[in-house]
């Protein structure tokens, strides 16, 4: 009993995917007219890639011990390259280009000015974040641009296509899950991951062992910047639009979706997979909500408890409590049986 | 300690026990080595060897310049001037870094600073230094297996509930020195540099610490042992070296002296009362 509770807890982001099948089930019986169906799934599928892109990114940069605030204005502003190039050029293709390397560029300027001029992450990011997001502003005029004619390219099919016939399932939620298993790869397989969860960890650690604490910060911020631009790339094209504040509403929810997934702000250990539920889940709360016809001004509360309930059970099922918890539940069910 | 006495201990003498100084060279040799930030200086003019069997206690008060000289062994900054012989190969400071001295073969277990709390065994015997494909990947289960080998064979981790998968904030801090002094003598170090490796440990935890510092001796490999603590040091060194305000001011083999008098000879520097030109 105790070695298969052992080895349950060692399935990574578990507790946050139990949130997530609940969260469905619950929705499953308040609406079942949406939630039996599959086509809110594929909604689901559709909106929230873009998002779980950029809570992935996220994620190694908390668990370096970092925060990036910029990347909203990096969506905005890879964005607008995508836009402008695809606009002037009828190349998609160049506009991902250059939209991959705009986001990388922020990022760079945000690594350089965190780990060689020693700005805290937080600031340094939060200037970034207005500054790129003004300049987006500013070179657009403030105005959003109508993709004509992208809905044609290959690239459009290739990136946010429908596939399997009626069912419809949208292609950017197999760019996010490729994402996904790179980042878990880059995290836990890769020496770069490991350098970034013993910078996270303690930084004075990793130099002493060797480890480039600089580099890894230069290049753990430009990754963030790269992701943020092809998060943009999916959105814009999904879209057809290109708007100066697109970028806008995924601040909290990106955060919120790391969060929930259990990667700890103090920095040292980071969960793909349990970001990956996580963006699901925060994903899904104001669609289930408002279908369960309570009306969406509860849609933020909700997201609330939902949020403390998986922080919560990160903690009680985290780190071998879980076998703990199974003790008490058995000690309690003994107890029960006597009486 | 009288004035007689302390002119007993030869300033800089290569006494070394257990060392095979005269056949094989010494493992560690810092000729006149210097350290300024700015206006201090940290060290002048020290001049340190080490045997290649040999434990030396390096011992001093606190800002003696003992950290300083740790940094320039270990590559975290280079000496200001003077020469470093590593197994009589001399150190080009401008290109010497943490990962040359690992390939140098010394290695360093520090108070605090060796291991990361929140990462599993595997991961920290092997950060810095991954066994990886060209790409990159870290080959997991041969860095598990190494590991585990370590554990049981070189360190002797045969307790129950430690295992390669245990993560280091759950070890005792003896057992955490034990890690770190078990993956410095997997990296076939020369010399192994323990920086206060028992400041805050119960006297429990110290005695595990000991235990393994004596598998460095036996190991046939080096060791600077660097403490302000007598009683740890007295136990392992063959031969103590005194620092006091960025100077080497004695070298005494452990035969030459009591632990009493060593803590003596000690005190007097601590109450500035080896001022006078010597």
């Amino acid at each position: 009993m105790r070695s298969v509770w052992a080895n349950v807890r060692k399935i990574e982001g578990l507790p946050i995917a139990a949130v997530l099948v609940t969260l469905y089930g619950i929705f499953m019986i308040t609406s079942p007219e949406v939630f039996m169906g599959h086509r809110i799934y594929m909604s689901f599928l559709q909106t929230v890639p873009p998002m779980l892109v950029l809570a992935l990114g996220l994620t190694l940069v908390i668990t370096a011990g970092e925060i990036d605030l910029s990347f909203p204005a990096v969506v905005a502003f890879s964005g607008l390259l995508y836009a402008w190039i695809f606009l002037h050029t009828g190349s998609p293709l160049l506009g991902l280009v250059a939209a991959l390397a705009g986001g990388a560029l922020v990022g760079f300027v945000n690594g350089i000015l965190i780990a060689k001029i020693g700005v805290p992450s937080i600031m340094a990011t939060l200037a970034a974040q207005f500054f790129w997001a003004g300049l987006t502003v500013l070179l657009a005029g403030g105005k959003s641009w109508n993709l004509t004619g992208i809905e044609n390219e290959r690239l459009h099919t290739l990136l946010v296509g429908r596939l399997f016939g009626s069912l419809a399932v949208p292609a950017q939620a197999f760019w996010a899950l490729g994402v996904a298993v790179v980042c878990w790869f880059i995290l836990n397989r890769h020496k770069f991951g490991e350098a970034i969860m013993f910078v996270g960890d303690n930084p004075n650690v990793a130099r002493v062992m060797g480890i480039n604490v600089e580099r890894t910060k230069i290049k753990l911020f430009t990754l963030n910047g790269l992701l943020g631009g092809f998060a943009a790339v999916l959105l814009t094209t999904e879209m057809n639009t290109f708007w100066t504040t697109q970028g806008e509403g995924y601040m909290l929810a990106v955060m919120a979706a790391v969060f929930i997934g259990g990667t700890s702000i103090a920095g040292g250990k980071g969960l793909v997979v349990g970001t990956f539920f996580g963006a699901y889940i925060i994903g899904s709360l104001e669609a289930g909500v408002v279908a369960t016809g309570i009306g969406g001004y509860w849609t933020q509360l909700v997201t609330g408890l939902v949020m403390a309930a998986s922080v919560v059970l990160n903690i009680v099922i985290g780190d071998g409590r879980l076998a703990a918890v199974a003790d008490r539940v058995r000690h309690w069910s003994t107890l029960t049986q006597e009486n | 300690m009288t004035e007689d006495a302390a002119n007993r201990f030869s300033i800089d003498a290569p006494a070394s026990r257990g060392g095979e100084v005269g056949t094989s060279g010494c493992a560690l040799r810092m000729v006149d080595i210097q350290k300024r930030f700015g206006l201090v200086r940290a060290l002048r003019d020290v001049n340190l060897e080490v045997g290649t069997n040999e434990i030396v206690g390096l011992l001093g008060d606190n800002g003696a310049g003992k950290s300083t000289i740790v940094k320039i062994l270990t590559g975290v900054y280079p000496a200001s001037a003077g020469e470093l012989y590593v197994a009589d190969r001399q150190v080009n400071f401008r290109s010497y870094d943490v990962q040359t001295a690992h390939r140098y073969g010394i290695e360093t277990v520090y108070q605090d600073k060796s291991l990361g709390d929140k990462q599993v065994l595997w991961r920290n015997f092997f950060v810095g230094r991954e066994i990886t494909n060209r790409f990159g990947f870290i080959d997991v289960k041969k860095e598990r297996e190494i590991a585990s080998e370590i554990m049981v064979n070189t360190i002797g981790f045969r307790g129950e509930g430690i295992t390669v998968d245990s993560t280091v904030s759950d070890l005792s801090g003896g057992e955490r020195q034990g890690v770190a002094i078990g993956r410095a003598m997997h990296f076939d170090a020369q010399l192994i540099i323990l920086d206060e490796p028992t400041v805050a440990l119960s006297l429990k935890e110290v005695r595990k610490v000991l235990d393994f510092v004596h598998k460095i001796k036996d190991a046939g490999k080096a060791c600077v042992y660097i403490s302000h603590d007598l009683t740890d040091v007295y136990e392992i060194a063959d031969r103590f070296v005194i620092l006091d305000r960025g100077e080497v001011v004695a070298s005494i083999a452990k035969s030459a002296v009591r632990k009493s008098e060593l803590g003596d000879f000690m005190l007097d520097y601590a109450h500035g009362r080896k001022d006078a030109p010597r």
